[in-house]
């Protein structure tokens, strides 16, 4: 399989229509001085899983943050949707946002609602056409397609186990039904058995919901193997590599083999058949 | 080098760290000035926090009235106790009232209601949003497309400004009725004397002086506790420096503010030809 280093003649030569988020040439400095993104070009395919891997520092939550429009670049262009964000005002990034459903790394869950208010409150602020019962209807119908116990949805955040507060952090970024899903690191800092948990439902979430284009980003590459169907390294503010996870396995880039050697290569079961969901 | 040239290094640096601290006092303002412009312009904005804003008056009103009706009850009390012992020297026994009247209706009942309330109230703000922000749930209601500011800060500044003259009325009246007990129940003094003189004396005007202090103290916290919470930086220690210092800086603007809103006061009775003194 071929491999593909994105270049700049690369990326201009593809649509943004037949991309979900697409980034040209894109910097970011904070001081003026040293640039955290630098001239970084990316095409995120619409409806596949793609996973954002690098080590740390090498930009992967400032690019998110440029995603989901909660910074301005230095320069470069950002389309989502086919929409440029680059130069859109908080109103017109507003609207754009209900596109958007967010896994926070830690969840990131209101403290002071239980696990269906949470789910609700989305819903209270975009869909005020519904009424509270179907918003109740909708809530319970995410928080089980996320995997939570009924027994569990009265439950406020500090109540919860770590698995449990990822599960409803998935339903509220779902209620919405929003065409692209972003996770900031879904994994970080839990067990074999709920980092394992939590890609499955990853994936399986991604298969219920055909179209929905999903952006991973993670340091773990087994998982990023494990679930994505494209996978981008992230290097000194730039795209090192953006292919497939056979792309991977078969570079010659020397940063990869070392990230790829890290014990990695012999537990991969790479393709889409072997994906296990829940 | 020279003891002088020692002497006018040390006095450079003085003058220079001097001038710092100012320009950083300077911008601080004026990012706390415009945060709570903004705050209170987002008040107008879509959609109406009505039952948020019903929500903080019932936290910040509400449950401090326990706590205010006490404190101004024992401040009454003791003022009376002390006014009596002075005024029994020049047997004046019979304007306790007026002027426990007077001073707490314009200075002690506004000043102390909003020490107590900045303590109460602004300290849970700053904690509540500030482990927001450090929690990321600040960053969830961006991404959701709701705009922290209106959703978080709006509703508490209205609340404040709302609330505040509210709890100075019922400390004023909790004092009064203090007052009354030491002077009538305890020391024995005549009881239609002592309304007589404070009817004469205590002017509608003192008690809305009083209460329009209140309105502009519960600004002053409000947007200074807000502001600390919403720039909060690190983790739980942060969250604790930023109500320090959210609640020591309302403090001090409460006590320096007065006095600057007394003189403006004044000011205002002259130029409209109403004498603060009978």
């Amino acid at each position: 399989m071929e491999i593909k280093v994105l270049e700049e003649s690369d990326i201009t030569n593809v649509a943004p229509s037949n991309s979900a988020i697409s980034i040209r040439d894109l910097k970011k400095s904070f001081d003026g001085k040293e640039f955290v993104l630098n001239g970084m070009s990316l095409e995120i395919p619409r409806g596949k899983i793609t996973v954002l891997i690098g080590y740390s520092g090498t930009g992967k939550s400032v690019l998110l943050k440029h995603i989901l429009g909660l910074l301005k670049p230095t320069s470069g262009r950002i389309h989502i949707l086919g929409q440029d964000i680059t130069d859109m005002d908080t109103d017109q990034l507003t609207k754009l946002r209900h596109s958007f459903g967010m896994l926070f790394q830690y969840a990131a869950l209101f403290d002071d609602m239980s696990a269906l208010e949470n789910v609700i409150f989305p819903l209270k602020e975009h869909r005020r056409d519904l009424t509270r019962e179907k918003m109740v209807e909708t809530a319970r119908a995410r928080l089980k397609e996320s995997g939570l116990d009924e027994k569990h949805y009265k439950k406020l955040p500090s109540e919860m186990s770590g698995g449990m507060r990822k599960r409803v952090g998935l339903a509220r970024a779902l209620a919405l039904d929003p065409e692209i899903l972003v996770y900031d690191e879904p994994t970080t800092g839990l067990d074999p058995v709920l980092t394992e948990m939590v890609d499955n439902l990853i994936v399986s979430t991604h298969n219920l919901r055909p179209g929905t284009t999903s952006v991973v980003v993670s340091h773990d590459l087994y998982a990023a193997f494990r679930i994505g169907d494209y996978v981008a390294m992230l290097d000194s503010g730039r795209v090192l590599l953006h292919g497939t996870p056979q792309d991977f396995l078969d570079s010659d880039i020397d940063l990869v083999k070392r990230f790829v050697s890290k014990g990695v290569r012999k537990e991969l079961h790479v393709g889409h058949d072997d994906r296990s969901t829940e | 080098m020279s003891a002088r040239d020692r002497f006018n290094r040390s006095f450079d640096s003085f003058f220079l760290w001097l001038a710092k601290k100012f320009r950083q006092f300077v911008v601080d303002v004026g990012l706390i000035a415009r945060f709570g412009f903004e705050g209170f312009r987002l008040f107008g904005a879509k959609p109406f926090r009505g039952s948020e804003l019903v929500l903080h008056m019932e936290f910040i009103g509400n449950k401090s009235i326990g706590i205010i009706v006490m404190s101004g009850l024992f401040t009454g009390m003791a003022l009376a106790y002390q006014i009596y012992l002075g005024f029994k020297l020049v047997n004046a026994t019979s304007l306790v009232g007026p002027t426990v009247g007077m001073g707490i209706t314009r200075e002690l009942g506004p000043v102390l209601t909003g020490l107590i309330v900045a303590a109460r109230a602004g300290g849970a703000m700053t904690a509540r949003i500030g482990s927001m922000r450090v929690t990321e749930q600040i960053d969830a209601l961006e991404v959701m497309g709701v705009n922290p500011m209106q959703y978080l800060v709006s509703p508490r500044l209205v609340a404040s400004v709302i609330v505040m003259p509210l709890l100075t009325g019922v400390f004023d009246f909790a004092a009064m009725f203090g007052c009354w007990l030491i002077c009538i129940k305890l020391l024995g003094m005549d009881e239609a004397a002592f309304f007589d003189r404070t009817y004469l004396w205590l002017e509608p005007f003192h008690i809305n002086e009083g209460l329009f202090k209140a309105a502009v103290f519960g600004l002053f916290f409000a947007v200074i506790c807000t502001y600390k919470g919403f720039n909060t930086k690190g983790g739980a220690e942060g969250v604790g420096a930023a109500t320090n210092q959210g609640v020591v800086l309302s403090m001090v603007m409460v006590i320096a503010s007065d006095f600057f809103l007394t003189n403006f006061i004044n000011m205002f009775y002259i130029v409209f030809g109403m004498s603060s003194w009978k």
